[in-house]
């Protein structure tokens, strides 16, 4: 079944290549997947792939980022591979609170999902790096994760295992000492450009015309959705596409709640640290409490504490639990905190910080219901269940 | 190839070199005080607006906008000196407002110094105000400067005393725009006169740095962005090497210079106004040398509020503006040019294109 979808991924990606490459003068170089007669259906409601210009998808380079994606040689004790946390079978996430690197060690992050990563205009959740190839990096190095020191181990083994020297002469025509972690990002990139996934229930609706792709409770959900409960503020539909991202940062009150009274210790430590040479991915993955300053230990503006980014919610059905810290278990959860006002119960604290988008939304128990059936529809056809897949909807 | 340590990199550059331990805001660097001692900071929150709804509620937006304000403020390193409040701490002047709006200040780490705004004044002429803040108007020395804070909402004894029934519907009168019933604001005769003789005691080299609530120059009468005697406080702020004005009232970013002086704006905590010019279809006098903000996203109910803190770098005033849901700006004086300008969007072609709308 892996076998079949990643040979399918491979097509299409080798499809969209040679569009690129029919056509060398298109800076940057943005492809349209729809054209894509291989996977028509799956990219429905998606805006083109961006492929930055100095990295063009190619089927060699794609099935070698599968390959290094998924190589647990990659740690320091051979057990953790990217598709540990990002696990194919769980679109491509791991469903746990926190991720869980080499030796049982935790992080302190949800694992966000791959799948659609290709549009985030910046990655991870504090959006500390700007496009896959800079995420790629930094999972091998952190002490949590896959434990390594520095990079050179990964590169020892693509340089002498006889697969990888192959595939880097033929995709990079570099060999030896000439492959670079760059070349590790960019394959890596490549492959994970692959991982989108559109056509849910919501896109035959929204994008196709098909009133009865929804059930009535979906449709009475996109309604507060788009109205009374002020999701698509940031969770953003356009005219012809839909990522239900807007890309920005946001305190939303979770995981500051809790670190309220040490806030301005945290803050100025963590400044502190950092100005001292301290590496911004392993203090936010370490230590939990300076995590929850989000988006701040990116920016250090004051304006973004506690911020973190709006993910995308394609599939997110699939993908829980909820939040930054995974500490929502349900949507039904995620729904009452937003209705909330950025609080799990309305007589908690309200965080200093909070989001000027984020208020009580006076939502009733039926209405919270209709918002969680619609985030069922926005899981593609693809990963649907077949409990969960709408009677004729199958593509 | 990396943004973090490219962050990290540019970090070190702009704060490394002077070594600072304690390092946010980063912009703090820049100082220029011959003696270092005379080198400080201070933070500005202004017009909050808190509304009182009735028994213990107020309005949610408001109090939020405020509680991030201090809550940000005091996370400041180095340290600010002192707090400006610059006014319209209250919505109509109430006790409940102005004890509400006290109680969140409450929180602010160090000294506090208020400023009359006319949503502060006009229910009961500052009375209340008064015994929670102190006197109306006052003037302060710190590490070399002299500060002075009008209140400079006032207007004429005939419209304040004698036209109307209630002080509550005087309240409500110049808390309205566009109101043909208002009245323009002034410092007046009393206070100019206090002010001539408080300005006596200082040398014409000390930097003086004037805080009042309505800007003490004349931009758009209909909102009262306005004040009546601008031209008599400013001629008695003329002999001065070195004047600063920091009003609030606007709810949005100006800068000017008029001759030695150099006008600021702070950002409210509360709302955003639009800029007359794009509203008003009188002739209004924005100042020339300011440059708009992007128009404000009514869902992010904090955008195009902000606050400030205000770098005295050899005696001049430096506003480092801090805004949600949009990009922090920073007008600092231009020492060449003496005035102020906006750092990165003074420039035409680095301006952020007005949205267009269909």
């Amino acid at each position: 079944m892996r076998y079949a979808l990643l040979l399918h991924l491979v097509l299409t990606a080798l499809f969209v290549y040679q569009q690129a490459s029919a056509n060398p003068q298109a800076e940057p170089a943005v492809v349209n997947p729809q054209s894509s007669v291989t996977d028509k259906n799956n990219l429905l409601g998606l805006p083109p792939v961006p492929i930055p210009a100095n990295n063009p998808q190619t089927a060699d380079k794609i099935a070698l980022g599968d390959k290094l994606f998924h190589d647990k040689r990659f740690s320091v004790d051979g057990t953790v591979s990217c598709a540990n946390c990002h696990n194919d079978k769980l679109a491509f996430t791991d469903g746990l609170p926190v991720s869980v690197g080499h030796h049982g060690l935790t992080g302190t992050r949800n694992a966000p999902t791959v799948l659609n990563a290709a549009f985030n205009p910046s990655q991870f959740w504090d959006g500390r790096e700007p496009d896959l190839e800079g995420q790629a990096k930094q999972p091998l190095i952190n002490p949590v994760e896959h434990g390594l020191a520095n990079h050179e181990p990964i590169l020892e083994i693509t340089r002498t295992d006889p697969y990888y020297s192959t595939a880097f002469q033929s995709v990079f025509g570099v060999s030896g000492k000439k492959i670079t972690m760059d070349h590790v990002a960019q394959a890596i990139a490549s492959f994970e450009r692959t991982l989108i996934s559109g056509n849910s229930a919501f896109d035959r609706y929204y994008f196709k015309g098909q009133a009865d792709a929804m059930t009535e409770a979906q449709v009475r959900g996109f309604d507060l959705f788009i109205g009374q409960g002020r999701c698509v503020s940031c969770h953003t539909i356009e005219q012809d596409h839909a990522l239900f991202t807007d890309g920005r940062f946001h305190n939303i009150g979770v995981g500051i709640n809790q670190i309220q009274q040490d806030v301005p210790r945290l803050a100025q430590a963590f400044l502190e640290a950092k100005n001292k040479g301290g590496n911004v991915d392993n203090m936010v993955l370490t230590d939990k409490k300076s995590s929850e300053l989000g988006r701040f230990a990116v920016t250090d503006e004051l304006s973004q504490i506690g911020a973190f980014k709006t993910p995308t919610l394609r599939n997110v059905e699939l993908t829980a639990p909820y939040m930054h810290d995974g500490s929502l278990k349900t949507l039904k959860e995620v729904m009452v905190h937003y209705n909330n006002g950025g609080v799990g119960k309305t007589d908690e604290p309200i965080n200093d910080f909070l989001s000027g988008g984020i208020r009580p939304l006076n939502l009733t128990e039926p209405q919270l219901d209709d918002l969680v059936d619609f985030m069922k529809a926005l899981t593609s056809s693809k990963y649907a269940k077949p409990a969960t897949s709408l009677k004729g909807n199958s593509p | 190839m990396n943004s973090i340590n490219n962050s990290r990199r540019n970090f070190i550059k702009t704060a490394g070199t002077l070594a600072i331990d304690s390092t946010l805001p980063i912009s703090l660097v820049e100082l220029a005080f011959a003696e270092s001692s005379q080198n400080f900071t201070f933070a500005y929150i202004s017009d909050a607006h808190i509304q009182h709804i009735k028994d213990n509620r107020f309005v949610r937006n408001w109090d939020r906008g405020l509680i991030r304000a201090v809550a940000e403020a005091n996370l400041l390193v180095p340290k600010p000196d002192f707090v400006m409040f610059g006014g319209d701490l209250a919505q109509l002047g109430s006790k409940p407002e102005l004890d509400h709006g006290a109680q969140i200040l409450s929180a602010l780490h160090g000294n506090v110094h208020y400023v009359m705004g006319e949503h502060d004044y006009y229910l009961d002429l500052g009375k209340y105000w008064e015994k929670l803040f102190g006197p109306q108007y006052y003037s302060f020395d710190h590490k070399g400067v002299h500060f002075v804070v009008l209140n400079s909402i006032k207007t004429y004894d005939d419209w304040t005393f004698k036209r109307w029934p209630t002080t509550e519907q005087r309240m409500l009168e110049m808390a309205g725009l566009d109101n043909p019933n208002g009245s323009p604001f002034m410092v007046g005769d009393e206070q100019r006169l206090w002010l001539k003789n408080d300005l006596a005691k200082v040398t014409k080299d000390t930097p003086v740095v004037v805080f009042s609530h309505s800007p003490l120059q004349k931009i758009y009468k209909g909102w009262n962005f306005w004040t009546e005697d601008a031209e008599q406080v400013q001629a008695l702020l003329k002999p001065f090497n070195k004047v600063s004005v920091i009003y609030g009232h606007v709810h949005q970013i100006q800068y000017n210079q008029i001759g030695n002086i150099s006008f600021n704006s702070v950002m409210a905590t509360a709302w955003p106004w639009p800029y007359p010019q794009s509203y008003a279809q009188a002739e209004q006098y924005l100042p020339k040398l300011t440059v708009p903000m992007n128009r404000a996203d009514p869902f992010f109910e904090r955008d195009a509020t902000g606050w400030q803190f205000i770098n005295m770098a050899n005696g001049n005033a430096d506003l480092n503006f801090t805004l949600y849901d949009n990009t922090s700006r920073i007008v600092r004086h231009n020492r060449k040019q003496k005035r102020p300008e906006d750092a990165v969007y003074q420039d035409e072609k680095a301006r952020i294109v007005p949205q267009t709308h269909y």
